[in-house]
């Protein structure tokens, strides 16, 4: 297929994040540079007899740092997490959130706990969407993407398109998801639950850890706007379905195998120019090895891999934002963040873990997520400096 | 070229429409479950998976076979999915909801947890199709013609598909619309938003 020439250049910055190990961006790398996880025992009752491994936002710290946003109106925990990631850049922006900023929110199940509540149109995720762009002044109609796992780093993609061709001239991702019952009992019956902190790519890994986070991140065809030092080009991106299964990977990784591939054309980047790859990793059996096949069948396997949800836990609809924004800081700084949990080598191929935090020179990112319903996601970042204007 | 719509199809009040013409009326009174049996069985889909599915993907993929089987023309292996709606999966949340609230009795089911994602329906029509290609779920308020149209035309544009299966699939508590439409760069009816809001109507 030819690809199309002199696409429109689009630019992210301004990532932020709100996780259990911080409520904004400093505080999450910071953790990380100490070597911290989010990762704790948890004991509730409610969701399991014995204590378990999670990843949960102290929601007194939350109310103590929305408290200080002056917005009107009930809001959820959720919405508060968006509204806490989001506050950064509505203030940086607030000049251009006309009618030709576009707003993304990615999210698999949004304000899940509303089924069980009285207000019951909490539940919509058009409803979350609506009530977000009004209290941060978007007069836009929000977008919302609900692609499983793969949303987050969706969203950024959707985003790229929608600017490229001409309908937006910025755009706001914000992605969120909560830990609820509803998910956690729901992979509890598929007995895809670590009963230990998730080890990605590792010997004894056992299933996945859950988490709850929010993200955000601002998409503009305008670098002028940019105030941060570094920033990154998305310069490749493409979303293609295994057509296998709807609740299991494909085994030769074909569809992350073509999204990849298409990214990669689409940026004209080869194999050994991209510097780290940010993958999915979430500690099942069948996703490590799943993503161990489509990196080798692009011949990434000595490039540095580290998945992020041994820090994190599986953020859902926030994952792939999530990891984005920290990978991307990271890279700011020439380091790749610690792949946590691997010591032996699980996988039938070779993959380059990068288990301890590594100062490289980074200028290529590649992002990577696969989800339920056979999603897979891929999308180059190219750093750019502001130097370079 | 810019894309023009090439086919399309409804299901909604008990009946099935393919290109405007009535396929299809259920019996008087059917509930959604029953009325879309009747549609299954009515268009031999002859796919068994079909009964295992949620209310949201039974819709989705009736709707797109009768779309994709009705019509004269290849499949394109890199047509795109965009689908649409409300209410994402609420049926099938209220019902792994309900299980898991039932105290000592609770107990959660694998085979519902798995279709409590609304862009599982683009995964069971991307494997009846075998269509490797790209897909993305959205929710809006409303049907909303100005986004599948700015989307679809980025998807096509950026080739990233040659062709794309658009749509609005919703349904909760027997309500339930479904629009599913083919776009391509190809001659067809326009592809604006006055001709989707016609062809919903």
């Amino acid at each position: 297929m030819n690809l199309p020439q002199n696409n429109i250049p689009v630019y992210v910055a301004n990532g932020n994040c709100v996780t259990p190990l911080g409520l904004n961006l400093l505080d999450n790398v910071q953790g990380i540079l100490d070597g911290r996880t989010a990762i704790e025992q948890v004991k509730d009752e409610n969701l399991q007899k014995e204590p378990f491994y999670g990843a949960v936002i102290n929601k007194d710290w939350l109310e103590k740092a929305y408290s200080k946003l002056e917005y009107n109106g009930d809001f959820s925990t959720l919405e508060k997490m968006m509204l806490l990631a989001l506050d950064d850049i509505v203030k940086t922006y607030s000049d251009h959130l006309d009618d030709k900023c576009g707003i993304i929110f990615s999210s698999t199940k949004g304000n899940i706990d509303a089924l069980t509540q009285d207000n019951k149109e909490a539940y919509f995720l058009h409803y979350l969407a609506k009530k977000i762009s009004k209290a941060i002044g978007i007069p836009s109609e929000p977008i919302v993407l609900s692609n499983a796992c793969v949303s987050g780093i969706m969203a950024i993609s959707v985003a790229k398109r929608l600017i490229q061709t001409g309908i937006y001239n910025h755009m706001i991702v914000v992605g969120g998801d909560l830990f609820s019952k509803f998910v956690f009992s729901g992979f509890q019956s598929f007995q895809a639950i670590s009963s230990q902190p998730c080890k990605p790519y590792d010997k004894a890994r056992d299933g996945i850890t859950l988490g709850e986070a929010a993200a955000s991140i601002f998409v503009t065809q305008n670098r002028d706007l940019i105030s941060s030092e570094s920033y990154y080009e998305v310069i490749g991106d493409s979303s293609i379905n295994d057509a296998n299964h709807i609740s299991g990977p494909s085994r030769t990784g074909e569809g992350l195998f073509q999204s990849i591939r298409n990214a990669m054309q689409e940026a004209k980047v080869k194999s050994p120019e991209i510097d780290c790859i940010s993958s999915h990793g979430t500690a099942t059996n069948f996703n490590d090895e799943m993503e161990a096949q489509a990196f080798n069948r692009v011949a990434l396997e000595t490039i540095p891999v580290f998945s992020l949800k041994a820090i994190y836990g599986h953020t859902l609809g926030a994952a792939g934002l999530l990891e984005t924004v920290i990978s991307l800081n990271f890279a700011d700084k020439n380091l790749i963040p610690p792949s946590l949990g691997y010591k032996d080598h699980g996988l039938t191929l070779p993959l380059n873990i990068n288990n301890e935090i590594q100062k490289k020179e980074i200028n290529t990112v590649l992002k990577t997520a696969s989800g339920f319903g056979g999603s897979n996601t891929a999308v180059l970042f190219k750093k750019c400096k502001s130097d370079g204007k | 070229m810019e894309n023009n719509i090439i086919h399309y199809c409804n299901i909604k009040n008990n009946e099935v429409f393919l290109d405007g013409k009535k396929l299809y009326s259920g019996q008087e009174g059917d509930q959604f479950l029953d009325f879309i049996k009747g549609v299954y069985k009515n268009f031999e889909l002859n796919y068994p998976k079909f009964y295992k599915m949620d209310p949201l993907c039974k819709l989705a993929i009736t709707a797109s076979s009768i779309l994709l089987d009705g019509i004269d023309q290849d499949i394109d292996p890199d047509m795109g999915l965009l689908l649409s709606n409300k209410s994402s999966c609420y049926d099938v949340d209220v019902k792994h909801q309900d299980s898991i609230s039932q105290g000592e009795e609770s107990y959660a089911s694998p085979a519902n947890f798995v279709y409590t994602l609304p862009n599982i329906a683009l995964g069971e029509i991307s494997i009846k199709y075998k269509l490797r290609s790209e897909n993305s779920f959205f929710i809006f308020e409303g049907f909303n013609p100005e986004f599948l149209i700015d989307y679809a035309n980025s998807m096509t544009k950026l080739r990233k598909s040659s062709s794309v299966l658009c749509g609005w699939i919703e349904v909760k508590e027997n309500v339930y619309n479904a629009f599913m439409f083919l776009v391509k760069p190809e001659a067809g009816l326009a592809f604006t938003k006055e001709n989707l809001l016609n062809l919903i109507e």
